[in-house]
């Protein structure tokens, strides 16, 4: 703006002189200053302050180990990324995994095979991400309300279904995939590496993902567009049904039996990891490879300070912290990028 | 930051030079407790401090923010990877942590189960040491209670909720105790309130209580929630003198209580001396001078004589403990 006031060009060009002074940022830039980067940098202070903690910690089969305790909510984390890009959000997931993992104990109790009892979980899955698509996207309801209520709703029925009781005697192929290896790298992590890559795939070069994008942008100026707003959110919500249903069979394979419990509270993890991840709570913005990283971030700084016997409270601070920080830094940058 | 680094460099070479001084390495424990934060798993760290300030052995302890089935599991394995001996643990789930105790003890670490067990998953753990000998707990309360109401008059119990597990043992217990023994045939039950661990139910439950049953003489109420609750309730009602209420409450819950004369005496064991046994037992097994079977019996500086029962079960005490005013200065948690 101040290009113009200056400027001792007449104004009859002005045009052109806006184009000027609002050149392209260096490409340098563009690609340096991003909230991935901030991420990536908190990643390698992490874990060099880790290692200098406890000499126990730099140890690649213990960290990945301690990876599978996380890892189940990173893959979650991973779809409500591309939900909150999309404007939206949802707070059910951890809710749905223990709901889908009692349906899975409580079917394999009652008899049915493995195979058949992973099925009704996984359709739990669809059924529940569906129902909280049909509250926001045909009643238009906002989703965080919705999920909310859908939250306490799936911990209860899931609490009615197995009562205080867990349910376990899963047969042994079933149990421990945390424990299943391809050379030192859990099977969880691998999981987690293939969905990363096939997601970041999907957001990154298909129409959809860039539609996602616009809807996160700014919804009306999608419906004007023609995009199918309310089709693409339902999709979102079922996706995020299925994996956090995936997500509770992998605990419930990793501890050799559910209850109606397990994972509570994940949902702040699993926002945790996307909002260190550099992905916009507002929508429109976001990635990926920032969930990706910061779900290895989470992983560092978790083992890292147990590994040294530092204290809960301790942990949670340094958590809060770096939540704030990477929430600011995520803000300055968006903010700078739209000038 | 730098001052933690500086504490750990310090604790490091401390652990360097008594290294150098003992002929082999101190046997290192790690206590896990449910969570933080809670005075009581806090009195059964104090046992196991002292037991290895006596002993020699190297005692940290540390726990999750919060009493979810699985959030023990990352400790157990960071202790497993910092190369502890022993790891004493009051689990929060009878099964969760099956899997990660058996990739413990598979690297050669002891896993003691303290204040619970881990019932149908005994094969998981080494051993459990648990405060008392549960069976005893029923009779003893409707004694404490007989006691001083001349076991004689109506009696009414409040729990906590209708499902919880070792209340209805106990509440099964003090039944049968008081059909069968001819000593308590005057002593009527007259009903069962359940505060559901609640302090604002279990105030209400017991205000009816006093309400619906006006000859009441006593209230057991073997829940910590549900006796701190009724002997409020007894107090700012002034009858004291008509109802007596008895149960299992903490001292710290219950010392002002027994001070003003509320309650005369109530009954809990002792989580101190948990942690004295277990730190006892562990260091034990450990350099092989006790050993982790049915039968045997070990002697533990200030409880006597403990015997090893059938699936490892270690009882720190046969009775209860009973807190009134000649004793209650003497515990804190």
């Amino acid at each position: 703006m101040n290009s113009i006031e200056k400027s001792p060009m007449p104004a009859t060009t002005p045009r052109v002189i806006v184009r000027e002074a609002a050149a392209p940022r260096p490409r340098w830039q563009v690609w340096l200053i991003r909230p991935e980067v901030v991420t990536l940098l908190l990643l390698v202070i992490a874990a060099i302050v880790a290692t200098r903690l406890s000499p126990f910690f730099a140890d690649l089969g213990f960290i990945l180990e301690s990876s599978t305790y996380y890892i189940e909510f990173a893959i979650v984390a991973l779809v409500l990324t591309i939900v909150i890009i999309s404007g939206e959000i949802d707070l059910s997931p951890a809710a749905q995994m223990a709901l889908s993992a009692c349906l899975f104990g409580t079917a394999f109790k009652a008899g049915a095979p493995i195979p058949v009892a992973m099925a009704v979980s996984l359709l739990s899955g669809l059924i529940m991400g569906a129902f909280n698509g049909v509250l926001v996207t045909v009643l238009r309801l906002p989703s965080i309300i919705v999920t909310i209520g859908t939250l306490i709703l799936y911990r209860g029925l899931a609490q009615v279904l197995a009562g205080d009781k867990s349910i376990s005697g899963f047969p042994s192929w079933f149990v421990g995939i945390d424990y299943r290896m391809v050379g030192i790298v859990p099977v969880p992590v691998l999981i987690f590496i293939a969905a990363s890559i096939l997601l970041g795939l999907f957001l990154g070069i298909t129409i959809y993902g860039r539609q996602i994008y616009q809807i996160g942008t700014s919804e009306i100026a999608a419906i004007h567009a023609g995009l199918r707003v309310r089709r693409i959110k339902m999709g979102l919500f079922i996706a995020s049904g299925l994996v956090s249903s995936i997500a509770g069979l992998m605990v419930a394979s990793r501890l050799g039996s559910v209850r109606y419990d397990l994972a509570t509270g994940g949902e702040l993890t699993m926002v945790l990891i996307v909002m260190l991840g550099g992905t916009y709570i507002f929508g429109g913005r976001g990635s990926i490879l920032g969930t990706f990283l910061a779900a290895w971030l989470l992983v560092i700084i978790a083992t890292g300070m147990t590994v040294a016997n530092i204290a809960i409270n301790a942990q949670l601070t340094v958590m809060g912290l770096l939540l704030i920080v990477s929430i600011i830094a995520t803000n300055a940058i968006y903010a700078r990028s739209q000038r | 930051m730098l001052r933690r680094n500086l504490m750990l460099a310090v604790a490091l070479g401390a652990t360097l030079l008594s290294g150098a001084a003992y002929a082999a390495d101190p046997v290192s424990i790690v206590y896990i407790p449910k969570n933080t934060g809670n005075p009581y798993f806090d009195s059964i760290i104090k046992g196991f401090e002292d037991g290895c300030k006596t002993l020699g052995c190297e005692f940290t302890t540390v726990a999750p923010a919060s009493a979810e089935a699985t959030s023990q599991i990352p400790f157990v394995t960071a202790q497993i990877q910092r190369g502890v001996n022993v790891v004493a643990i009051s689990p929060n789930s009878p099964d969760a942590l099956n899997l990660v105790f058996d990739r413990a003890r598979a690297k050669g670490t002891i896993i003691l189960s303290v204040n619970s067990d881990m019932p149908g998953n005994e094969t998981h753990r080494d051993a459990a040491i648990l405060p008392v000998d549960f069976t005893k707990t029923g009779p003893s309360q409707v004694e404490l209670l007989g006691k001083q109401i001349g076991y004689e008059g109506e009696i009414a119990i409040l729990s906590a909720t209708t499902d919880a597990p070792d209340q209805n043992v106990w509440i099964a217990a003090m039944k049968d105790t008081l059909e069968k023994d001819p000593k308590y045939a005057k002593m009527k039950l007259v009903t069962i309130a359940y505060g559901d661990d609640d302090p604002q139910k279990s105030t209400t439950e017991t205000e009816a209580l006093l309400a619906n049953y006006p000859n009441l003489k006593g209230i057991i109420s073997p829940t910590t929630v549900g006796v701190a609750a009724a002997a409020q309730v007894v107090e700012t009602a002034k009858k004291a003198d008509t109802v007596k209420v008895v149960g299992l409450g903490t001292p710290n819950q219950m010392r002002r209580f027994i001070e003003n004369g509320t309650v005369e005496a109530f009954q809990l064991w002792s989580p101190y001396n948990q942690g004295l046994l277990a730190a006892n037992f562990a260091v034990g097994v450990k350099n092989g001078t006790i050993k982790n079977e049915a039968g045997t019996v070990f002697e533990v500086p200030g409880l006597g004589k403990v015997t090893v029962e059938k699936d490892s079960v270690i009882k720190t005490q046969a009775d209860l403990t009973t807190f009134d005013k000649t004793n209650i200065a003497d515990f804190n948690f």
